[in-house]
């Protein structure tokens, strides 16, 4: 019976697409479950932008319509030119700061050496928590959209076009963002300090990359420096996105950029990706 | 199968594991054969759970050779890892799941694991099965740890201190669910610090202390013959005696004849595994600090 049952297991591997996929699949669902009980990273994480932007909304309710051109038209209110910026904090937030702190957390709890310990395939793993990010940021993004349509009247975009755009802009920044979360998982040394280590980082990218503050109102050098990294970018395509063409004037070169927005992204995917596939263990050996 | 059936399951020789400065392991050897359920005893900081995490591939080892499964452990893939079930020292996870959502989890890893309600019966926690793992007392905690172990049907079962924590009645219940996996074939190792537990479910077992082993054998052959022999204990005006004798009928027949009457205070006690045991590393330590 035993002897039987070693020669099917020993012959059949158990790395084949499909069973990576299907345990991916399994693992994406299980963390989800747990991320919805998880009380602190619901508020830090999955209600955070939604909070900020309601605080926003409210706090510069009567200040009245911005960048309405010479004849008095074409503005909009501050809640919906926060929007864009929201969102793009949201893709951070659930790709980058959930992933990088909640990695960090299962390194140092042992989770992840339970799960050394089993024949789960690493990429099976690695897909469950993409699942995950994806699911949350959906409906993280869905609950921002409805406060900010319901609660403060902020118009969407009706067409096809420009919903196709928040598609990709969203595809592209939650992968890259989730790519950088599990690199950015080994920064931390312990669980404890993740978030210590992790939240302030992703503040001040937030402050200078035109999510809370006007980004064209920042120095030029300041520009320069957040021009490198991939959330100037993600709101500037959340911006191209949701706000009406004419805003494309405020931005730096007078246009979305969508080139350059695609060709930054792309190249942080693709390193993150490399730096997490080349770093990624599921335990320190010897600690 | 890859490994005759007769090849040993565990195979470790001169195993040594230096941590900087530290010498945890100077070369441990023993073998564990099919089927077989191995104890390893010693006291804290003997070098068990080294041993043990060194054999599932969660440590390197400094020098030395192991085959788990016909496999050098460092270089165990999934394949590997599905032949085997680990129940770890010391586990800390938040838990955010239900006992019945963890196992269903695990036992999706595994090619044949065993049914899900029926390990959650084994290991007596019917009654939390929908409950948060985080809400569970330690003791109950470590119940899902052993049933983690045991869910994806292991050809070989690592228990590294399995029973901590559990009252009387989980442990037994621990023992019956350990005996229907020997009856199923499985080779399991054990460490303990409870030398009853030992004996009553290993075959072998060996001693290990500061990192060298002391004794290695048959679980009611372990320290030798000589560990074995008898003790009587009495009392007369000059104090109490102690004699080790082969025959203690006889020596107490002798002392009663030459004292004329009943001594005082007479015990004849065979030694229990834990007065073998206590024996062999106080043995060991002398030994070392003499050095
Ligand atoms: N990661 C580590 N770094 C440095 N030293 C370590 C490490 N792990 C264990 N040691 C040392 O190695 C020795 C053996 O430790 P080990 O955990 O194997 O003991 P043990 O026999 O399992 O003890 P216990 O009964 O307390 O579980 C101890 O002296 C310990 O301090
Ligand atoms: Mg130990």
């Amino acid at each position: 019976m035993t002897a039987i049952r070693s020669t099917t297991t020993t012959t059949r591997t158990l790395g084949g697409p499909g069973r990576i996929l299907r345990l991916g699949a399994g693992r994406a669902v299980y963390e989800t479950r747990s991320y919805f009980r998880q009380g602190d990273s619901l508020f830090f994480t999955f209600l955070f932008p939604t909070v900020i932007f309601v605080i926003f909304a409210v706090a510069f309710g009567s200040s009245g319509d911005v960048g309405a051109g010479p004849d008095g038209t074409g503005g909009i209110s501050m809640a919906a030119y926060y929007l864009p910026g929201m969102a793009a904090a949201g893709v951070l937030l659930s790709g980058i700061q959930n992933l990088a702190v909640d990695i960090a957390t299962e390194r140092s709890d042992g989770t992840l050496k339970r799960l050394a310990g089993s024949p789960l395939p690493v990429l099976s793993y690695f897909l469950g928590k993409f699942g995950q990010v994806l699911v949350t940021s959906i409906l993280q993004l869905l609950l921002l959209f409805l406060v900010a349509r319901l609660v403060f009247g902020v118009e969407l975009p009706g067409d096809a076009e420009h919903w196709a755009r928040f598609g990709w802009v969203y595809l592209l920044g939650i992968a890259t963002s989730a790519a950088l979360g599990i690199a950015l998982s080994r920064v931390p040394r312990t669980g404890k300090s993740a978030s210590a280590v992790i939240v302030p980082i992703l503040l001040v990218l937030q402050f200078v990359s035109g999510v809370y503050i006007q980004f064209s109102v920042l120095p030029d050098w300041l520009q320069t420096f957040a021009s490198v990294f991939p959330l100037k970018w993600i709101a500037q395509g959340m911006r191209s996105a949701l706000l009406p063409e004419n805003f494309a004037a405020a931005e730096p070169g007078g246009t979305w950029d969508v080139g350059t927005t695609v060709l930054v992204l792309v190249a942080w995917l693709i390193g993150g990706t490399i730096v997490s596939l080349l770093t990624f263990r599921w335990n320190r050996k010897d600690a | 199968m890859t490994e005759s059936a007769s090849a040993p399951v565990v195979s470790v020789a001169g195993l040594t594991k230096h941590y900087g400065e530290v010498e945890a392991l100077r070369g441990v050897t023993f073998d564990i054969a099919p089927g077989e359920t191995f104890a390893l005893l010693g006291p804290n900081g003997a070098g068990k759970s080294t041993t043990i995490e060194i054999l599932e591939g969660f440590r390197d080892r400094t020098a030395g050779d192991a085959t788990v499964l016909g496999t050098d452990p460092t270089h165990g893939g999934i394949d590997w890892k599905a032949r085997l079930g680990i129940v770890l020292q010391s586990t800390g996870e938040p838990g955010n799941v239900t006992v019945h959502e963890q196992l269903s989890h695990f036992a999706s890893f595994y090619p044949d694991p065993r049914n899900v309600d029926e390990v959650i019966r084994a290991v007596g926690l019917e009654e939390k099965a929908k409950t948060l793992i985080r809400s569970l007392s330690g003791g109950q905690r470590r119940r899902v740890d052993v049933a983690l172990g045991v869910i994806g049907r292991p050809e070989l079962l690592f228990l590294d201190e399995p029973t901590t924590g559990f009252d009387p009645e989980a442990r037994h219940q621990f023992w019956d669910l350990i005996r229907s996996l020997q009856r199923e074939g499985t080779t399991i190792l054990l460490t303990t610090h409870y030398l009853d537990e030992a004996a009553q479910l290993s075959d072998r077992a060996a001693v290990i202390a500061g990192g060298r082993m002391v004794a290695l054998g048959r679980i009611d052959g372990l320290g030798g013959d000589e560990a074995r022999i008898p003790l009587v204990r009495w009392r007369d005006v000059d104090g109490p005696h102690e004699q080790r004798t082969e025959t203690p009928a006889a020596f107490v027949a002798d002392l009663v004849a030459a004292s004329g009457g009943e001594p005082r205070d007479l015990e004849i006690v065979r030694p229990s595994l834990e007065d073998i045991y206590l024996e062999l590393v106080q043995a060991d330590e002398k030994e070392r600090n003499s050095l």
